[in-house]
C-alpha cells in the first residue's frame, strides 16, 4: 500500500501516460467514425511521447547545454527520438486525412456504418451486372 | 576506393533522392519515371549482390553514419542475414518494376502515374532500410516510411473499396508501429542503448526484469500486426485485393518478409533464445498461433472467389510457415525458414504477376473467369502452374525446400504433431490451387458461355482471335520468377548456403 502512495507520489506521469494511452486505444478501437478514430490514434501516439520525455527527465536536471563541467542535465537522446517520431505522427495523421477526404468523396460519409452499407450496395450491384452479362452472352449464341 | 566503402549507405541514399527527383522530371518524358525506378532498383539489386559477397568473404560489415563510432551514432549492420533478406528484396523490387510499366498504365491513372514511381521508391527504401541498419530505433523510422508508401501505394487501387482498405491498414500498421516504439523506450530506459550488438551484449543481465518482459511483449505483438500472423492478419486480404496488381505484387512478395526479419532480428537477434526458455515460454505460444495461421489462412483461402483475396489468404497460410520454422529455434528449422523468406517471395511473386496479367487481358478477377484460359494465355498459365505447384510444395520446386527443411526441424526438435499440421496447410493450399489449375487446362462447358477478352481496357468482340497473351514487358519477369521457382528447387546450394550461416549465426 506504502508502495502504491509512494508510485502516485513520485511518479504520476507515469500514470498520465497510462490514461492517455488506454484512452486513445479505447477511443481507436470503438468509435466508428473515421476522423474520431485518428484522434484516438494521436493520443496513443502522444502519451508514448510523453513516456519518452518523462523517463529522459534527470533529477534537477537542465537543459542539456554544456557550460560548466559540474552541470547535471537530462538526457537529450528521447527528446531527438520523440522529434522524430513526432514527424512520422504528423505525417501519418496527413496521410490519413487525405484518405478520408477522398473517402467522403466517394463514399459521401466518413462513418464506418455507412460505408460498410454501400459497400455493400456495391456487391450486391455488380452481382446483378453479372447475371445481367450472362444473359446477354446467352441470348447472342 | 571510397565509394564501394560507401555502398550500404548509397543503396538507402540513392532511391531516396530519386523519389524526389521523378516526380519532377515525370514532365519531360512519360516513360522516364519508369526507366529511373527501373535503372534505381537495378543498382541496388547489384549492390546488394556485391555486399552479399562481401559479407560471404570478409564476414559482418559494419559502416558508421557520419563516421560516429557505434554505441553513439547509427550503424548499418550487414550479416548473413541482412544480406541474403537485402538481395531478395531488392531483386523482387527490381523484377516487379521491370514487370509495372504496363500494368500502372492500365490500372492508375494517368496524372497518378510519376506518382506512383516516386512512392515505389520511397517504398523500398524503407524496406530496404528496416534490413540494413543496426539501430532498433532506425527500425522504428524505416518501417514507418514504408508503410507510409504502402498505404498511399494502396490507396491508387481502380475501386473505392481501396481507400477503406488502405485506411483500416493505415489505423492497424499505425497501433503496431507504435507498439514497436513503446517496446524501444522500455529497453533504452533498462539498457541505455539502441544499438542492436549493443543491446545484445547488456540485455542477459537484465533478463530478470519485468521492463524486458513487457518491451518483448511490445514487440511481438507489434511486428506480429505488422507481418499479419494469424489473428491479426484482418488488414493483409482487403489490403492485397484492392490494391493494384503490381502493389499486391510487391507487397505480397518483400513487405511481410521484411517484417518476419524485423522478428527474427529483435527475437533471436537483440534478445536471444536463453531469454526465451528461463523467462517466458514466447516460442511455445508463437509456435501455437503460427500453427494456427497454417490451417486457418489455407482454409480461409479454400472459401474466396476473388483471386487476389484467395492468394491474401494463402500469403497468411504461407507466414505462418515462416514464423513456425523460426519459433522452433534449431537449425534445420530456422534454415528452412529463411529459405522460404526467399521461396515465398518469388512464388507469391510470380502468382500475384499472373494475376495482373490476367487483368491486363481480361479486366476479369474471379476465379470463374480462369475457366478454359490455358487457350488464350498459355504462357501465364503456366507460370501460374508453376507457381501454384510450389506454393503445394511438390518436390522440385522451391516450396518443396524450405517445407522439407521445416519439417525435419520439427522432428529435430521432437515436435512430431506438427507434422501433420505442417502436411494439411500443404493439402489445403493443393485444394484451393489444384480446382483452379484443373479449371485452366480442362475448362467447364456453358452452352454460350464464352468469354469476352479486353486488350488493356477496349473490349475485344472478335472470338476467332483465340491466343491473346499479355505483352513481353509483363510475360518476361513473370517467367523469370517461375524458372527461379524450378531452378532454386532442383539446385538450391546457393541460397541454402547463406541460410544454414545466418541460421547458425542467430542461434548461436
Amino acid at each position: 500500500m506504502i508502495d502504491i502512495i509512494h508510485f502516485i507520489q513520485t511518479k504520476y506521469y507515469y500514470l498520465v501516460v497510462i490514461l492517455l494511452m488506454m484512452l486513445g486505444l479505447y477511443t481507436t478501437i470503438s468509435s466508428r467514425n473515421l476522423i474520431k478514430k485518428i484522434i484516438g490514434i494521436n493520443i496513443f501516439q502522444i502519451s508514448v511521447f510523453l513516456f519518452y520525455i518523462a523517463m529522459a527527465k534527470v533529477k534537477h536536471g537542465t537543459a542539456p547545454i554544456l557550460w560548466d563541467k559540474g552541470v547535471v542535465y537530462d538526457n537529450p537522446l528521447p527528446h531527438v527520438l520523440i522529434l522524430t517520431a513526432i514527424v512520422v505522427s504528423v505525417s501519418t495523421t496527413a496521410v490519413a486525412l487525405a484518405l478520408i477526404i477522398n473517402i467522403h468523396k466517394e463514399y459521401g460519409t466518413i462513418e464506418e456504418d455507412g460505408i460498410l452499407a454501400k459497400q455493400k450496395l456495391d456487391e450486391e450491384w455488380m452481382n446483378l451486372e453479372k447475371q445481367k452479362l450472362d444473359i446477354d452472352r446467352s441470348s447472342v449464341t | 576506393m571510397k565509394t564501394i566503402q560507401d555502398l550500404p549507405v548509397l543503396i538507402i541514399v540513392i532511391p531516396l533522392g530519386f523519389a524526389v527527383i521523378i516526380p519532377l522530371v515525370a514532365r519531360f518524358n512519360r516513360l522516364l519515371p519508369w526507366i529511373i525506378a527501373s535503372t534505381i532498383t537495378f543498382f541496388c539489386f547489384l549492390t546488394s549482390i556485391s555486399l552479399l559477397i562481401t559479407v560471404l568473404e570478409t564476414g559482418k560489415i559494419s559502416y558508421w553514419l557520419g563516421g560516429w563510432e557505434p554505441p553513439w551514432g547509427i550503424e548499418y549492420a550487414i550479416d548473413y542475414l541482412n544480406a541474403f533478406v537485402l538481395a531478395v528484396v531488392s531483386f523482387i523490387a527490381f523484377i516487379v518494376s521491370l514487370y509495372s510499366r504496363r500494368s500502372v498504365e492500365m490500372e492508375i491513372n494517368e496524372y497518378k502515374q510519376s506518382a506512383f514511381y516516386s512512392i515505389y521508391m520511397l517504398f523500398i527504401t524503407g524496406l530496404m532500410g528496416i534490413v540494413i541498419t543496426g539501430d532498433i530505433f532506425n527500425i522504428y523510422v524505416f518501417l514507418e516510411i514504408s508503410s507510409l508508401a504502402g498505404y498511399a501505394l494502396i490507396a491508387m487501387g481502380r475501386k473505392r473499396d481501396a481507400l477503406v482498405a488502405s485506411y483500416n491498414y493505415l489505423i492497424l500498421g499505425t497501433i503496431a508501429a507504435t507498439f514497436i516504439l513503446i517496446g524501444i523506450g522500455y529497453i533504452y530506459t533498462a539498457t541505455g542503448t539502441l544499438n542492436i550488438a549493443d543491446l545484445q551484449e547488456r540485455l542477459p543481465a537484465l533478463f530478470h526484469s519485468k521492463m524486458v518482459l513487457v518491451a518483448l511483449a511490445f514487440f511481438t505483438v507489434g511486428l506480429s500486426l505488422k507481418l499479419a500472423l494469424f489473428p491479426l492478419h484482418t488488414w493483409l486480404p482487403g489490403a492485397y485485393t484492392h490494391a493494384p496488381s503490381v502493389v499486391s505484387c510487391i507487397m505480397a512478395a518483400t513487405a511481410t518478409k521484411v517484417g518476419v526479419y524485423a522478428m527474427l532480428r529483435i527475437i533471436f537477434g537483440v534478445f536471444k533464445i536463453e531469454f526465451d526458455i528461463h523467462f517466458i515460454p514466447i516460442a511455445n505460444i508463437l509456435i501455437v498461433i503460427s500453427s494456427m495461421a497454417i490451417i486457418a489462412g489455407s482454409a480461409f483461402a479454400i472459401a474466396q472467389t476473388n483471386l487476389k483475396r484467395m492468394l491474401a489468404y494463402s500469403s497468411v497460410g504461407q507466414i505462418g510457415y515462416i514464423v513456425l520454422g523460426a519459433v522452433l529455434a534449431n537449425q534445420a528449422a530456422m534454415t528452412g525458414s529463411i529459405i522460404h523468406i526467399l521461396n515465398h517471395a518469388l512464388m507469391k511473386g510470380a502468382l500475384f504477376m499472373v494475376v495482373g496479367c490476367i487483368v491486363y487481358k481480361t479486366g476479369i478477377e474471379d476465379i470463374s473467369g480462369l475457366n478454359g484460359m490455358s487457350k488464350k494465355m498459355p504462357f501465364t498459365m503456366a507460370v501460374f502452374t508453376v507457381a501454384g505447384l510450389s506454393m503445394m510444395g511438390v518436390p522440385l520446386t522451391v516450396g518443396f525446400v524450405s517445407k522439407w527443411y521445416i519439417a525435419i526441424g520439427a522432428l529435430n526438435a521432437g515436435m512430431w504433431y506438427l507434422i501433420p499440421v505442417i502436411i494439411t496447410g500443404s493439402l489445403l493450399s493443393a485444394v484451393y490451387i489444384w480446382r483452379i489449375i484443373v479449371n485452366i487446362y480442362f475448362p467447364e462447358e456453358f452452352p454460350g458461355h464464352e468469354l469476352q477478352y479486353t486488350d488493356g481496357g477496349t473490349r475485344i468482340t472478335d472470338h476467332k482471335s483465340q491466343y491473346s497473351e499479355a505483352p513481353w514487358s509483363m510475360l518476361g519477369p513473370t517467367m523469370a520468377l517461375a524458372a527461379l521457382c524450378i531452378y532454386f528447387g532442383i539446385s538450391a546450394t546457393a541460397p541454402l548456403y547463406i541460410a544454414e550461416k545466418a541460421a547458425v549465426m542467430l542461434l548461436q
